[in-house]
């Protein structure tokens, strides 16, 4: 009787204008919890979350790229300027969601298992890791060993220009690797791949002779960033000085640019996915995906469309590479070691793999778990070590817990148990993804009689 | 001239040599059944047709063009469309999208087309959707364009098989048992469509097929094949009463008795 109930009241709330109030009264909650809690973690899971509702809920068009509009150009902006960290958090949902995007054109399209993606995002960092630092006057010296005041290869402005070059030495780069290795299938590729990943890292990290390129394992600093105008920093202080509360500095700002930077790049790589599904390069991968037999007896070149999903998917992480080394100002081969390649797929296979929404919700999810919700946990877990609590019924004291039982390992534990839960119970991911639905005379026929 | 021709094709694996010296002949807007009891080498025949196997000896020719060291892929944009003998389908994609595959080869639409949606992507794009669905119809699925492949019955399966073959504009249709598991009466439609699918398209047909109801109706002409060996070929009453061919089917000692009922 109860479920019944619900689900009038939930069908009911599907409808008319409620989603529309649905998604206002999250955002405004959302905003309010973290305008007067600007130190909770929880109050910002609730504002991360009306994205989501936005999603869910069936509402005009306009009315959902508005209220996405604020959300992610003023309420984000403005709410991480007052506490830093969450602006941290939102930036690297941002890189993330665009890496798995990419990762998904690679794995959940063309269904190439592919361990080593992570190699491209460190292309595209040591691109302009190298042209926008003073790298290129180092090539002769060994690190630690050069004098200190060579001066900038290229002006931090070069910045925009590389982003762009990123996409095609990244696609290169994909062609490049993928030429050898595409005719293999399933486990073997997933293999060469993964072995390719840690090539990289490891050039990364011995180029450093007889040529200095990229400075070993010490990595490159300081990494130029565009340059930041006064009035961009003044603009902001005089529009929301009154709400953020402090003085904002160029720091903050440039927090904010490469935010913005980074959602960019995500808009692009959503059109750009989208249109190619929607289209003979999509349908190939699909079918390659889905029976590489019948793909190639249908006439499609199976080396040709897999290099160009390898080399896609490579342009993206080479972009967003070009933006982490401007906005860390420190690149090191560390950055991309195989776990961050494992990472980055648990978050398109976690969201759902080939579906944007879906991967981009994987991308938020695993970021807020691992920053967030696990380290609040594991906080959490050590203050119970340190006070006198104890576990009820069994009179347990949290204090006498083997040293063994570090809470900080439970994050990790954690994680990979939801993993596993989410791929017994829901394997499709977060949200699966759809085929699209046309528009047929044969259905109107059908419907019709 | 023959629209098919293989010479000497011989095809091994390892120590044993499933097609062994095979000479055929395939006239334009014939069909044509190549037949033979399990393991005889059939589907490896076909497979060296398309490509997929490269034979150790001989040549193929297909309308004028060898084929030799050709990939798949470039055998298929020759006019060589196949099914196979265990569905192969695009299961996660809709139907109308299984058959617009099927043109992959004659889309003409390039990245800057798709990314930009200009004009010409939207037209082809239009015109394949409005092609993808008359063959849809053509080969008697109705109202299914948005289903997965993978939802459709049996019998659906194997139609958009054959549809997504037909939508590559092909000068040759091979089918690999295209009646395998079907009733009498789904036999009879589909026997129906192939004989359109020659009338009206003037496609070629090559079907290996084990039903004998199948090939008496149908083919024009019969290959029997053995232990990877072409035994006889000819008009169905030819093979019919061909000693060679009853003995491959029910080994040399029923040649005597009552063979007639069995293969008939």
């Amino acid at each position: 009787m109860v479920p019944v109930i619900l689900k009038n009241v939930i069908k009911r709330l599907e409808q008319g204008v409620y989603p529309h109030i649905i998604i206002l009264v999250h955002m405004v909650l959302g905003t309010a919890l973290v305008y007067t809690s600007p130190r909770s973690n929880l109050a910002f899971l609730v504002l991360i979350t009306s994205f989501f509702t936005l999603y869910y809920f069936k509402a005009d068009r306009r009315f959902k790229l508005i209220v996405g509009v604020v959300l992610t150009l003023f309420i984000f902006p403005v709410v991480g300027v007052r506490n830093i960290f969450y602006l941290e958090v939102i930036f690297q949902i941002s890189v993330f969601a665009a890496l798995a995007l990419g990762l998904n054109i690679v794995v959940g399209f063309a269904g190439l298992l592919d361990l080593g993606y992570v190699a491209f995002y460190a292309v595209g960092a040591y691109l302009w890791a190298f042209f926008g630092s003073q790298q290129f006057y180092v090539l002769p010296f060994a690190p630690g060993t050069q004098p200190s005041n060579l001066p900038f290869l290229l002006p931090g402005d070069a910045f925009y220009l590389f982003m762009f070059a990123a996409i095609f030495v990244a696609a290169l780069t994909g062609i490049l690797l993928g030429t050898p290795v595409l005719r293999l299938r399933g486990d073997y590729l997933a293999i060469v791949t993964l072995g390719f990943g840690e090539v990289i890292r490891v050039l990364a990290n011995n180029l450093d002779k007889p040529l200095n390129f990229t400075n070993g394992p010490q990595g490159i600093t300081p990494i130029q960033r565009p340059t930041m105008p006064q009035s961009v920093v003044d603009g902001f202080n005089t529009l929301f000085g009154g709400v953020v509360g402090h003085e904002v500095t160029p720091a903050d700002m440039y927090n904010v640019m490469f935010y913005l930077l980074a959602l960019a790049v995500i808009i692009v790589i959503i059109f750009v996915t989208r249109r190619l599904d929607d289209s003979k390069i999509g349908r190939a991968w699909t079918a390659i995906r889905e029976d590489e037999t019948a793909a190639i007896a249908m006439g499609i070149p199976l080396v040709k469309m897999k290099l160009a999903a390898f080399a896609v998917g490579a342009s993206f992480a080479g972009v967003m590479g070009v933006l982490l080394a401007g906005s860390r100002t420190f690149i090191s081969p560390e950055s991309f070691s195989f776990m961050q390649s494992i990472g980055v797929l648990s978050m398109v296979i976690l969201g759902g793999s080939g579906s944007i929404p879906g991967v981009i919700l994987g991308a938020a999810t695993v970021t807020i778990l691992n920053l967030q919700v696990l380290q609040g946990l594991s906080l959490y877990l050590s203050q119970l070590r340190q006070s006198d609590a104890v576990i009820p019924i069994i009179n347990f004291a949290w204090a006498n817990l083997s040293t063994q039982l570090d809470p900080a390992k439970y994050q990790r534990l954690l994680f990979g148990l939801i993993l596993i839960l989410m791929m017994i119970f829901r394997p499709e991911g977060l949200i699966p993804s759809q085929r699209r639905k046309r528009e047929l005379a044969s259905d109107k026929v059908e419907g019709g009689e | 001239m023959a629209l098919l021709e293989t010479t000497n094709i011989v095809k091994r694996f390892g120590g044993l040599t499933a097609v062994n010296n095979i000479n055929f002949k395939l006239d334009p807007g014939r069909i044509v059944s190549i037949i033979g009891p399990n393991g005889a080498g059939k589907t490896t025949f076909f497979n060296t047709l398309t490509g997929i196997y490269h034979p150790d000896e001989g040549q193929i020719t297909f309308n004028g063009k060898s084929l030799h060291g050709l990939r798949p892929d470039q055998i298929a944009s020759r006019g060589i469309s196949r099914t196979f003998q265990n569905i192969r389908l695009f299961g996660s994609m809709s139907v109308i999208e299984n058959i617009m595959v099927g043109m992959h080869v004659h889309l003409k639409q390039s990245p800057l087309d798709t990314l930009f949606h200009l004009p010409f992507f939207k037209k082809e794009e239009k015109e394949s959707e409005h092609k993808a669905e008359e063959l849809m119809m053509y080969c008697g699925l109705k109202g299914v364009g948005n289903e997965l492949a993978k939802n459709l019955p049996y019998g659906g399966q194997r139609r958009l098989e054959i549809a997504r073959a037909l939508a590559a504009d092909p000068l040759m249709l091979l089918l690999d048992e295209p009646a395998a598991g079907m009733n009498p009466q789904e036999t009879e439609d589909i026997i129906r469509l192939f004989r359109r699918i020659r009338d009206e398209k003037g496609i070629t047909i090559l079907l290996i097929e084990h039903d004998m109801r199948v090939v008496m109706n149908i083919s024009e002409h019969i290959c029997v094949m053995d232990y990877g060996e072409k035994i006889a070929e000819g008009t169905p009453d030819e093979i019919r009463s061909n000693i060679r061919v009853i003995e491959a089917y029910l080994g040399r000692g029923a040649v005597a008795g009552q063979h007639e009922e069995k293969i008939a």
